[in-house]
């Protein structure tokens, strides 16, 4: 398929109900930390962005927010055409410009405080980061405490970033400023909002 | 004919939608802070519940259940007209059984059934900011918000009890969440404050004219301010409901003559129905009573 086509092709069947869909796994998920939220593939965009975080893309963004996409999805043009496209939403200069960042291989991402943390006065101006994940079973388990989370739960997701828990204890420490993230597996979603503390398992 | 404007389910465009879900998230993962959005125009006054309505229209779905209540009643105008309201632009199914719900749209009452994990209830707020009355400068309630500077909140809670000899403030009670933020948990009576900590529900707050959205995840520590020496307590009722005999609910008074004749019946009346139905009498109920019109009829 060339680049043009790409760009057109693999937006939601049904725009309003998609989007709820996803809208609502996400804030299930938001609300409730640790757990996945089963989301079939409604979007399809030109790999490597996944479906997962492309049908998030769809839901979430428009013209009022900026996007930052990764070294590995800025690589590839036709998905910047195709968020540009069914979205609308502007490429952001700089990650801290970033209202949604996309982050197709977190194990190589940048350090998060380099995102937008917003401000004390309007901490929700911060950087929402989309990270795609293989899966939420198979990395270092995370042991998570915190509001949504009635005693504690876990998730285990692959190819989480470098020093993860440490630089989630500098998000927790900046409350209420902070990134909040979204991880994106092919099986669901599942969320960890700023006020989710992290402990490695057995540590 | 039919082809008079239909419009977008949920009454709101799209747009409009996704503006509104990303408050709500950011408003979850930061519980109890009022994240500004950009309220819109709604086919009804403010102080009408513009505010839950936005959010209700931006979270629901066909396959939810809504309920709504207006003072703990599902068959008062405000009730019954969001109700018809969502019936027609959302095509929902629509209950006043509080269990059977999915989400909840409330003008000032946490319903006395508790609620379960996956419920959502959405509250329609007037003020939301809990300073507003003592410092009226958004610049400076901002402030003193980022800077988690309450200290006059506790002076007016203090001079209630100067005044007073104790907290005499039974609504709009305010709350601290999480430990971080003091929020206004809308003009509900302090009767349901011990409700919302550490509820299974989600909790959203819409203040439609004040263009403000906030929200306390399930599971989440709302503590009601208090001091010591004056610990926070709720109202306390010396009779049942007048019609289902319950104690340790909400009670509402309902003047029956000009001879100073009273009741004090449930402000949940499908608690109340539910409890009637279930063959609890209070001292004021009629010998057979029909409590079947718990719905309008349909369209």
């Amino acid at each position: 398929m060339d680049i043009a086509a790409q760009s057109i092709e693999g937006g939601f069947a049904d725009p309003v109900f998609n989007a709820q869909t996803v809208f609502r796994a996400v804030m299930d998920a938001m609300a409730r930390p640790g757990t996945v939220q089963p989301l079939p593939a409604l979007a399809h965009p030109p790999a490597p962005l996944s479906a997962t975080s492309g049908a998030i893309a769809l839901a979430l963004c428009d013209n009022d927010t900026p996007l930052w996409l990764d070294p590995t999805l800025h690589a590839c043009a036709a998905i910047g055409s195709w968020l540009g496209f069914h979205t609308g939403a502007p490429q952001a200069n700089t990650p801290a410009d970033a209202h949604f960042a996309f982050i197709a291989s977190p194990a190589e991402m940048m350090a998060i405080d380099g995102f937008s943390q917003g401000t004390q006065d309007y901490p929700d101006r911060s950087t929402t980061l989309v990270l795609q994940v293989g899966n939420l079973a198979s990395g270092a388990p995370l042991l998570l405490e915190g509001p949504g989370i009635e005693t504690s739960a876990t998730i285990a997701p692959a190819q989480m970033p470098r020093h993860f828990i440490e630089q989630w204890k500098q998000n927790s420490k900046r409350f209420p400023r902070g990134v909040d993230i979204i991880l994106a597996a092919p099986e669901g979603i599942a969320c960890l909002p700023r006020t989710t503390r992290i402990k490695m398992m057995g540590a | 004919m039919t082809d008079i404007a239909t419009y977008n389910f949920a009454y709101l465009d799209e747009q409009t939608k996704r503006m509104i879900r990303r408050a709500i998230l950011k408003g979850i993962a930061i519980p109890g802070y009022q994240v500004p959005f950009a309220s819109r125009e709604m086919p009804m006054p403010y102080g009408w519940g513009t505010g839950g309505v936005q959010v209700t229209a931006s979270i629901i779905g066909p396959d939810d259940v809504l309920k709504v209540i207006d003072q703990g009643a599902d068959d008062t105008t405000n009730a019954v007209s969001i109700r018809a309201f969502f019936r027609k632009v959302a095509n929902v199914a629509v209950t006043t059984e509080t269990a059977s719900a999915s989400i909840i749209q409330t003008r000032h009452r946490i319903p006395e059934h508790p609620l379960s994990a996956g419920q959502v209830l959405v509250y329609q707020v007037p003020i939301p900011e809990p300073l507003r009355f003592l410092e009226p400068r958004e610049t400076e309630t901002r402030k003193m918000h980022a800077l988690e500077e309450y200290g006059l909140m506790h002076v007016k809670l203090y001079e209630d009890i100067a005044k007073h000899g104790r907290i005499a403030t039974t609504y709009a009670y305010p709350v601290k969440v999480e430990g971080r933020y003091v929020m206004d948990p809308s003009p509900t009576p302090k009767f349901d404050n011990p409700k919302m900590h550490r509820s299974p529900a989600l909790q959203l707050f819409g203040a439609g004219r004040e263009k403000r959205i906030y929200a306390v995840p399930p599971f989440t520590d709302v503590v009601s301010l208090d001091f010591e020496d004056h610990p926070f307590e709720v109202q306390t009722f010396d009779q049942p409901c007048a019609l289902c005999a319950a104690e340790n609910v909400y009670l509402d008074e309902v003047i029956l003559d000009d001879h100073g004749g009273r009741m004090f019946v449930c402000s949940d009346t499908d608690h109340c129905e539910k409890r009637r139905e279930a063959g609890h009498r209070g001292h004021l109920a009629p010998e057979s009573d029909p409590t079947s019109q718990t719905m309008e009829p349909a369209q």
